[in-house]
């Protein structure tokens, strides 16, 4: 179980989560949801290990270990995730390189290389993703979309525990939305992946149908619900709650 | 200190920047060398360099012209460092063995020893086309593939180049770079000792690089490779060379020149992996004289020495002749790689491109320095310059200084530089995928020399990716 307890957060000295409690079992999808600034991606950020965001209070649990403690690095190959709202470019550096060495740092030596290209590939077919991208350096001129499914794709091939997805779906059309909502359901289904999806939008609920809704508003989590409560904010937004 | 690091775990603040992960850094007694000679240099010991080589009488005159001229060049005001180097307390001339050992085996077991530790006969066997070793001031080994000595391929030291095609060298020998050219290279044409002679005959392709090795031992040693290259009318030859010296603290002075022709229609390609150790004062000339439709390619990897002085140069002296220089520069510490190129255009329809790529960390310094220069008589050519630096840290630096000189219209310049930070956002994507903050620097930095180490032969860009993955080494931050 992923635990979030209670846990504040600032960033320059700014307060910024004043307590937010989560639990996500194994194979749950949740949906946070909430105004520009309501500290939805300081979380996510937070969750990570990101040295900017800085833990005043509370816990992180990881399956009974607590993970403030640890690196960054450290928490990814304990089976944390995110997917980056804002994927960064890093020219020279394939993505199946770059995700051949993240995937021996958590799971050790690979066996084969080719092995691994291959589940790559098909990796890559399944969540649309074109498979000369998964040859080219790591989002160097990608498109937004391109950039969002690779982040997916990097999901699928490094198996997490628990995965934070922020924002993946800002920015991308319905069809786009739709695919990375089935890709991230079909990852959940294969490896029980425990997902925390930040969103604006309730479009995304449609297709990702999650197990449980977070409204969040001035870093606080004010009402939570579960698929009816889903099916409502789906419908009308989240703005009455706001 | 570390951005990422655990927060249990801070790591300690550490500023040793000369990082101890240098594997070449043993050495060798000296005492049993044939001769070693007394520091500094004066006319008797030039005289003694080429009366040990039994040298023809214009060499000698050559050798002590330069040496009057070496004395009374002045240091460039724009070349840092060097003034501290003081030239009384270099060795000019080691010479290991007496008579040059004419297999692997002859060759005394602490050489052999210590090339074998290298690894360099065996890089012979698998993928080179022939070798040369040198220790100190002389080649100890060499060695060509019996396939291309018998197309006339030649492959000597320049001493052995000098004594059996004399009239070849003397034609050739200071053409390109005149003694006078700088104050190292006058240093170097007055003692100079050892380096390549090659020649490639028409129309002959060389699939395989020629290599030397160059391997300095002692303490306070000088070694002035002198290197000349001829590739004849429509002939492609690959040369490469590497480099390394033990981990002494005082200065030891490597000054070469190498001479490059390039014939009607010839493609050469020069290959270097710079890898001294951190106190050796590295101060090279490098020209290439490219004629028509020929083509010149300078690979240029610096990532040892304390200061590394070096401009690879052509000069495109025919039509449609073509000129590249690639280079990569890491520095770190009190390192200071002070590179770039020229491009001298005299001919129409020329074209060059250098793509300079640096790095600079924990204080270390990089510095571009280029020249443009397009001519009266070379309309329609082309020139585009791009330098990229990446600079680690706030104690590091790294400085652009191009300069361009245009005579004739109709030519086509570009010039981009680009400086990066190393990106905390990039190093904080990889980490959160599960890669330490050292792989995840490495990564980048890879990332960043890799259009340069994907045109090396895949030895050669197995090398670089190791040695610029040892520089890395517990050293972001």
């Amino acid at each position: 179980m992923l635990k979030i307890h209670n846990v504040q957060v600032s960033v320059e000295g700014k307060h910024i989560l004043n307590g937010v409690d989560i639990e996500i079992k194994p194979g749950e999808i949740h949906a946070i949801m909430g105004p520009n600034g309501s500290g939805k991606s300081t979380l996510a950020y937070t969750l990570a290990g990101h040295p900017k965001y800085h833990v005043d209070g509370g816990e992180i649990g990881l399956d009974g270990i607590n993970i403030l403690d640890q690196s960054p690095d450290l928490r990814a190959r304990s089976g944390l995730f995110l997917a980056f709202q804002y994927p960064v470019e890093i020219a020279g550096v394939s993505v199946q390189n770059f995700l051949r060495v993240a995937y021996e740092a958590k799971f050790g030596k690979l066996k084969s290389i080719i092995e691994f290209r291959k589940h790559l590939q098909e990796l890559a077919e399944e969540l649309h993703v074109k498979k000369e991208l998964v040859e080219r350096s790591l989002n160097d001129g990608f498109s937004g979309g391109e950039k969002k499914r690779v982040e997916i794709l990097q999901m699928a091939a490094l198996q997490p525990k628990y995965a934070v997805l922020d924002e993946t779906d800002s920015g991308l059309d319905v069809d786009a939305i739709k695919t990375i909502a089935e890709g991230v359901r079909a990852i959940v289904k294969k490896h029980k992946t425990g997902v925390i999806v930040i969103t604006h939008y309730q479009r995304i609920l449609k297709y990702l149908k999650p197990d449980k809704v977070h409204v969040m508003v001035k870093g606080k989590i004010i009402k939570s619900g579960g698929k009816s409560f889903a099916q409502e904010l789906e419908k009308s937004g989240y703005a009455a709650y706001v | 200190m570390s951005r990422f690091a655990p927060i249990q775990h801070p790591q300690p603040q550490n500023n040793a920047v000369i990082s101890d992960t240098y594997s070449l850094g043993f050495s060798d007694p000296t005492d049993s060398y044939a001769l070693h000679s007394k520091k500094g240099l004066d006319v008797a010991m030039i005289e003694r360099i080429s009366a040990e080589k039994d040298e023809p009488a214009w060499m000698l005159a050559t050798r002590l012209e330069a040496y009057k001229t070496f004395l009374a060049k002045p240091h460039h005001v724009w070349l840092p460092g060097t003034h501290v180097l003081n030239f009384e307390d270099i060795s000019y001339y080691l010479k290991p063995v007496n008579t040059r050992p004419q297999s692997w085996d002859d060759v005394p077991a602490y050489i052999k020893n210590t090339f074998d530790r290298i690894g360099v006969p065996q890089a012979e066997r698998d993928h080179l086309a022939g070798l040369t070793a040198q220790y100190e001031s002389e080649k100890i080994y060499g060695s060509i593939k019996k396939i291309w000595a018998d197309k006339g391929v030649i492959f000597l030291s320049m001493d052995e180049g000098l004594k059996q095609y004399p009239d070849l060298v003397q034609e050739y020998f200071g053409k390109v770079i005149p003694t006078g050219d700088n104050k190292f290279s006058a240093l170097n044409t007055a003692c100079w000792s050892g380096g390549s002679f090659v020649y490639v005959p028409k129309g002959v392709h060389i699939d395989l690089p020629l290599q030397t090795y160059f391997r300095i031992n002692a303490q306070n040693a000088g070694q002035f490779e002198r290197t000349l290259i001829i590739a004849d009318e429509g002939s492609q030859v690959t040369y490469a060379e590497g480099c390394s010296s033990p981990s002494y603290s005082t200065a030891s002075l490597h000054a070469a020149v190498v001479e490059i022709f390039v014939k009607k229609g010839a493609r050469v390609q020069y290959i270097t992996v710079q890898n001294w150790y951190k106190d050796v004062y590295n101060l090279v000339t490098k020209r290439a004289w490219v004629e028509e439709e020929g083509h010149m390619e300078w690979l240029d990897c610096n990532l040892g020495s304390k200061l590394t002085v070096k401009y690879p140069s052509f000069i495109l002296a025919g039509k449609g002749a073509r000129g590249e220089t690639m280079s990569i520069a890491v520095a770190s510490g009190d390192q200071h790689q002070d590179t770039g190129s020229k491009a001298i255009h005299l001919a129409p329809y020329t074209s060059s491109t250098i793509i300079s790529k640096s790095i600079c960390k924990g204080g270390g310094r990089t510095t571009y320095r280029g020249m443009v220069n397009i001519g009266p008589n070379a309309h329609g050519s082309k020139n585009k310059v791009v330098c990229d630096a990446l600079i680690f840290d706030p104690e590091s630096r790294s400085d652009t200084y191009p300069t361009e000189r245009v005579f004739t219209n109709d030519v086509s310049l570009e010039h981009e530089a680009t400086v990066s930070r190393i990106g905390e956002d990039q190093l904080f994507y990889l980490i959160s995928r599960g890669l330490t903050e050292e792989e995840a620097g490495k990564m980048i930095v890879r990332g960043f020399a890799e259009p340069l180490v994907k045109k090396l032969p895949m030895e050669f860009a197995v090398e670089m990716n190791r040695l610029i993955d040892l520089e890395m080494e517990g050293s972001v931050g």
